[in-house]
């Protein structure tokens, strides 16, 4: 008799099937590490958290920027802009999650690890994981460009803030694009979808632009949009400015999508024929 | 050997139990009241055509998909109520190979070994293992993605057994793959089997039944048309054609009369085939083949080739639910199949 067969697991009896919060861990640990071999793989996979940043700085403070804010003010602008940009990074980062997950259902991997006894959360909870770490990488290149461009920051805990809460909306944010991604039948259907809902809400806000020079009724909705929120606490918090407001809507705004949208997407995950 | 992690208080001898399992989707009825059973450490082959619910009775015991009604329990474990334990017992093989592409071959096992709870070095030595085991030490590192199809089902199969589950469920191992690297899974298949595995294999193929299964369950619109052991079914739906090649394609008359003179299967049985100079007998027995090997000796014919071929999956259809198998094609719910 082969040894292949005969060695035990090691692991917990069946007639235990609750899995201990180590297990949980473990299982999560292992499937992060599982998402990190697929960059080392693929480095081009890193292509939109290393580029966007860069690109859409330089885009909007040089062809932009001087139409917006007038040539002079061109370094004013670049304190507008990073900020914004950075809860926009979060918003794409995103999007990328719910096609990445696609994916992983066109093979068959996905129905390898839904029979295996680990808990149904920890493969959304890996991918979300190194997800909030490519959100981290382009928001310190986008800083980096920001500082390069001439962006200052009078209030460095503030920053650390600013990006603590673009991360936290990042992932409310996650969860629907994960739904998305699992209930939708191809990754371009996805793209498209977070496409058509993502540029709406991320140029029908206060990031490249004020507000104040928007119609009545655009205001109405630049107003609630809580990316505009999101971009404005991150101002107020890096360089000073009434904050308290924005960071309680941001803040409940990821709320909410967290309790609503995780439930959903783990029950999408779990029973997806 | 001791089998791990088998409910104790499940009864003996049945690794799997199907009872009135139904599945729906809107109109089709992918299930539609299967009853079967695999008795621990025998190979239960599941034989249909496309659409006939093999996936989806397999992704129900596999916890993947919730059935409308029925029940059913593997290694003693209630798949609906018990879910996580039946998770434990499980091995699956789908039908395409669901290992991933971009983790190389090691990296694949080593996941999956972490994920039911090995140590790092216990799943590192249990990847190795296996990974030798399958004949894969030497692409152990490379991606996946460069895998040919054989590696690629070879690797799908270990992965299935790093558990050492009770239960595999293998669902269509071979489909699509060429002759050869068919005959490597069925290799390792056996293999598996000779080392006690119990397992539930799905089949569009009548040899493949034949090879591995000891038993056979045919299923057609998500419902059991036949079941028992292969030789029983295979004599009720009239066993094997014996194709007969005179040496002389002027013998080919003189060699039918001789089978339908002696009566050995019947009479008018034997029907010449001019296309290829054969004559082709329907034999039931070993007996039989025997018999009909010694009359033709006895006219003084001589032949140049003599071949058993088996009932094709249509053929079985035919005599066993009065349509052939391909009529099922059409209501397919496209899922049901392609789905992975």
């Amino acid at each position: 008799m082969s040894a292949a067969i005969a060695t035990p697991h090691a692991g917990a009896p069946a007639s235990d099937a609750r899995i201990g919060l180590r297990g949980h861990l473990r299982h999560t640990g292992a499937l992060i590490r599982r998402n990190l071999l697929w960059i080392r793989q693929d480095p081009e996979s890193m292509f939109d958290a290393v580029l966007f940043p860069i690109v859409f700085c330089l885009l909007f403070v040089f062809v932009f920027g001087g139409a917006i804010s007038g040539a002079d003010n061109r370094q004013e602008y670049v304190n507008y802009l990073v900020p914004g940009l950075m809860a926009m990074m979060g918003m794409n980062i995103a999007q990328g999650v719910g096609t990445g997950f696609n994916q992983d259902f066109q093979t068959g991997v996905m129905d390898r690890f839904r029979s295996l006894p680990i808990g149904r959360a920890s493969v959304l909870i890996a991918k979300i994981v190194v997800e909030i770490g490519r959100m981290l990488v382009a928001t310190a290149i986008l800083l980096a460009v920001g500082f390069a461009l001439g962006l200052t920051v009078s209030d460095v805990p503030g920053l650390f803030a600013a990006v603590g809460l673009s991360m936290v909306f990042g992932f409310g944010v996650m969860w629907i694009f994960l739904t998305l991604g699992v209930v939708m039948k191809s990754a371009q259907a996805v793209q498209a979808m977070g496409f058509l809902v993502l540029m709406p809400l991320q140029f029908g806000s206060s990031i490249f632009a004020p507000t104040s020079t928007m119609p009545g009724w655009l205001q109405a909705f630049t107003d609630y949009n809580p990316l505009s929120s999101l971009a404005d606490a991150a101002r107020g918090l890096m360089n000073g400015g009434p904050v308290a407001h924005d960071i309680l809507i941001t803040v409940a705004w990821s709320a909410v999508l967290t309790a609503v949208m995780m439930p959903i997407a783990v029950r999408k995950y779990s029973t997806k024929a | 050997m001791t089998r791990i992690d088998k409910n104790p208080d499940a009864a003996r001898d049945a690794a799997v139990t199907v009872r009135g399992l139904v599945k729906h989707y809107g109109e089709t009825k992918a299930l539609d009241g299967v009853d079967l059973d695999v008795r621990e450490g025998t190979v239960l082959g599941v034989l249909g055509p496309n659409g006939a619910g093999k996936t989806t009775l397999v992704r129900c015991l596999s916890t993947l998909i919730v059935p409308d009604s029925g029940h059913a329990t593997v290694a003693g474990y209630d798949v609906l109520r018990q879910p996580r334990q039946t998770r434990r017992v499980i091995g699956l093989t789908g039908q395409y190979a669901s290992v991933d592409e971009k983790l190389s071959g090691f990296e694949n096992l080593y996941l999956i070994g972490r994920l039911l709870d090995l140590s790092r070095r216990e799943a590192r030595a249990r990847a190795d293992g296996l990974l030798e085991r399958f004949s894969l030490t030497e692409a152990a590192k490379r991606p996946v993605g460069t895998y040919s199809g054989g590696m690629r089902r070879r690797l799908d199969l270990a992965a299935s057994m790093i558990g050492s589950p009770a239960v595999l469920f293998l669902d269509e191992p071979t489909t699509g793959l060429d002759p050869r690297t068919r005959n490597e899974v069925w290799t390792e298949v056996r293999r598996m089997v000779a080392e006690g595995a119990t397992v539930l294999l799905t089949t569009q193929y009548m040899e493949e039944a034949e090879y591995l299964a000891s038993e056979l369950t045919v299923v057609d619109r998500g419902k059991v048309v036949a079941g028992g052991r292969i030789a029983e079914l295979k004599a009720r739906v009239g066993g094997r054609t014996l194709r007969i090649t005179p040496a002389d394609p002027l013998e080919l008359r003189p060699t039918a009369a001789a089978l339908d003179e002696f009566g050995l299967t019947g009479p008018g049985n034997a029907t010449v085939d001019v296309g290829s100079a054969s004559v082709l007998v329907p034999v039931l027995s070993d007996e039989q083949l025997t018999a009909v090997v010694g009359a033709l000796t006895a006219r003084g014919i001589t032949l140049s080739s003599l071949t058993t071929e088996l009932p094709s999956l249509d053929e079985v259809f035919l005599s066993l639910t009065g349509h052939k198998a391909s009529a099922a094609q059409d209501d397919v719910p496209a899922r049901e199949e392609v789905a992975v």
